[in-house]
């Protein structure tokens, strides 16, 4: 996953692209047999999600399966009035604390590891070993050592204390692997340059590296925020009285029958969705800005 | 070689500091509470037996578990596999205008970004028994009564793992694809291999490395799972994990941590036996 969009980019502009398979104009059946299977899995992929979106949109006859019936907002409303569905509105609140924290020391702490990972250095491969076992645990159980972990230091568990450590533990090896693919595009001479120039330590990541390395950055944020917001596994056993978001939804799944579970859904895709589309368009208009600067200079 | 030691770790501190409370101690805390006796109310008494691991290891159950756990993992690897590598292989070989590559990328990755629950949960309205899929199959007269292994069965699970994972298999095998030179398979047309030894005897090989990574985080969230499992099935099937959270909505901690830390070292296994492929480190840092 990790690996995501830096380095898709980059391998295939590395790469001239010469259509390898297709010689000439015409296509072989290949592509039409591929194509139709990669519009089918898109078709399967989002699909059912639009379902759901349109479900949530019936009125007060509505149920949990087509057809709709009528058109409202009453499961929207059912959704932040209701007190039997739960403490929605406490818990998207808390979601949205936690994940904006969340993304925060990711951000710090993932730059910091990609700087370090650069070289080697004595135990770097501890760190990076304790770092995929952190992302492959099974969520429950790592969620049930650091439960247990702290009763037995007597601290209360919390969302923003042992919550946010679990979450953590899946949010940074997440960040550091996306760092290793934005910092293979970094050239360590524009560093070296800067220091040749006379600028500390502080001023060099400071002025050059975090501006060179921002779009990379947007990506890292955009996975602890995401990550984060979504976590369920690590956070159910770690969020002591108070529900995060997912953790409310999973309570809704067992025990509401009704399409509020369905608003609820559409009200966190369109949070997911925005903060989606905020960072991809920060990307692209960071990218393009260096496009013009390049151009004009 | 003492300074770039020294910084490179002031730079690993902070993550050290989350993954040593967050990761290593809890994982040993787990192994420890696993020797553990309890006293019934949650509690856990400081002694040293193997009687937990004996529990586990001799009750017929869990072996009906892991055959059942390792049979999705399965089921969710060969099809994630599948459709994974056709989509990764359409988008790097097919699509010719790198623009439209990238976004078409997008749109397969950014579900992931969205909650995993929701998206489960969305099958429901297709797969139930008066689901979308059912009133299809009556409308055109393929079935007769709706169908009921939809929803609420191993299929269903399976549908939901299929659903959420084969973004896992499409990006690593995007990224090893991508970094084939197209000039070599250029070259072994001109040399008159088919398209067919070409798959076979370029493309597969050099992107073996993308699907061993796919196949770890397939295998390891499928086995680590318990959500999709109690939610999909129905309550029907049991996983290694769901049987695990059972034991401790029981407060049964120490049976809990024992069959957690016999999950931990098959998950090892199985993960060591893909990595044998490929040297991850290398793949991930290059």
């Amino acid at each position: 996953m990790t690996v995501a969009l830096g380095e898709a980019d980059m391998a295939m502009v590395r790469t001239r692209r010469v259509p390898a398979v297709a010689r000439g104009d015409r296509r072989p059946w290949t592509f039409y047999a591929l194509a139709a299977v990669f519009t089918l899995y898109v078709a399967a992929l989002y699909g059912p999600m639009i379902c759901i979106y349109i479900l949530s949109f019936q009125d007060i006859r509505g149920g949990l399966v087509f057809p709709t019936k009528g058109h409202s907002l009453h499961w929207f409303v059912d959704l932040f009035t209701q007190v039997r569905t739960g403490d929605v509105k406490g818990s998207f609140d808390r979601s949205i604390k936690l994940a904006a924290l969340v993304t925060v020391v990711t951000l710090v702490v993932s730059l910091m590891a990609g700087l370090a990972f650069r070289r080697r250095f004595f135990g770097d491969t501890f760190v990076f070993y304790l770092m995929i076992g952190s992302l492959v645990a099974p969520g429950l159980v790592l969620g049930l050592g650091i439960g247990l972990l702290f009763q037995w230091l007597g601290i209360n568990a919390s969302w923003y204390t042992s919550a946010l450590g679990a979450q953590l533990s899946w949010t940074l090896p997440f960040g550091v692997l996306v760092m290793f693919a934005v910092m293979s595009r970094f050239n360590s001479v524009w560093e070296e340059a800067a220091r040749d120039l006379g600028a500390t330590r502080w001023q060099t990541i400071r002025l050059v590296v975090i501006p060179v390395l921002a779009p990379g950055l947007v990506a890292v944020a955009l996975f602890g925020f995401t990550l984060s917001y979504d976590e369920f596994a690590r956070t159910l056993q770690t969020a002591g009285s108070l529900n995060t978001l997912p953790l409310e939804i999973w309570s809704m799944t067992l025990n509401v029958t009704s399409p509020s579970l369905y608003a609820l859904g559409t009200v966190t895709t369109i949070v997911s969705f925005a903060i989606i589309g905020g960072c991809i368009a920060a990307i692209v208009f960071i990218n393009k800005r260096r496009g013009v600067r390049a151009a004009t200079h | 070689m003492r300074q770039p030691n020294l910084s490179a770790w002031l730079y690993v501190t902070p993550l050290m500091l989350v993954l040593v409370p967050f990761f290593l101690l809890p994982t040993l805390v787990v192994l420890v509470a696993s020797f553990f006796e309890t006293d019934g109310f949650g509690g856990l008494l400081p002694t040293f037996t193997l009687a937990n691991y004996a529990d586990v290891l001799t009750s017929a159950q869990t072996f009906h578990l892991y055959v059942a756990t390792l049979k999705f993992a399965v089921l969710t690897w060969l099809f994630t596999l599948i459709i994974g590598f056709l989509v990764a292989y359409f988008l790097v070989f097919h699509v010719r205008n790198q623009l439209l590559a990238i976004g078409l990328f997008l749109i397969c990755t950014i579900p992931f970004w969205t909650s995993n629950i929701i998206r489960m949960i969305s099958w429901i309205p297709l797969l139930g028994k008066e689901g979308l899929v059912n009133s299809a199959l009556l409308g055109v007269g393929l079935i007769r009564e709706p169908l009921e292994v939809l929803l609420y069965s191993g299929l269903a699970v399976v549908i939901a793992y299929v659903h959420q994972l084969t973004i896992f298999m499409v990006v690593p095998i995007f990224n090893s694809l991508a970094r084939i030179d197209k000039r070599v398979v250029e070259a072994a047309l001109d040399a008159g291999a088919s398209r067919l030894d070409v798959m076979r005897y370029i493309i597969i090989p050099m992107s073996k490395s993308g699907i061993a990574l796919g196949s770890t985080f397939v295998i390891s969230i499928v086995m680590g799972d318990f959500f999709v499992v109690k939610v999909m099935s129905g309550g029907g099937s049991a996983s290694v994990v769901s049987a695990f959270y059972e034991n401790v909505g029981v407060l049964q901690y120490p049976i809990a941590a024992a069959s957690a830390v016999l999950l931990t070292v098959v998950l090892i296994a199985v993960i060591a036996l893909i990595l044998r492929v490929v040297d991850i480190r290398r793949e991930i840092t290059q």
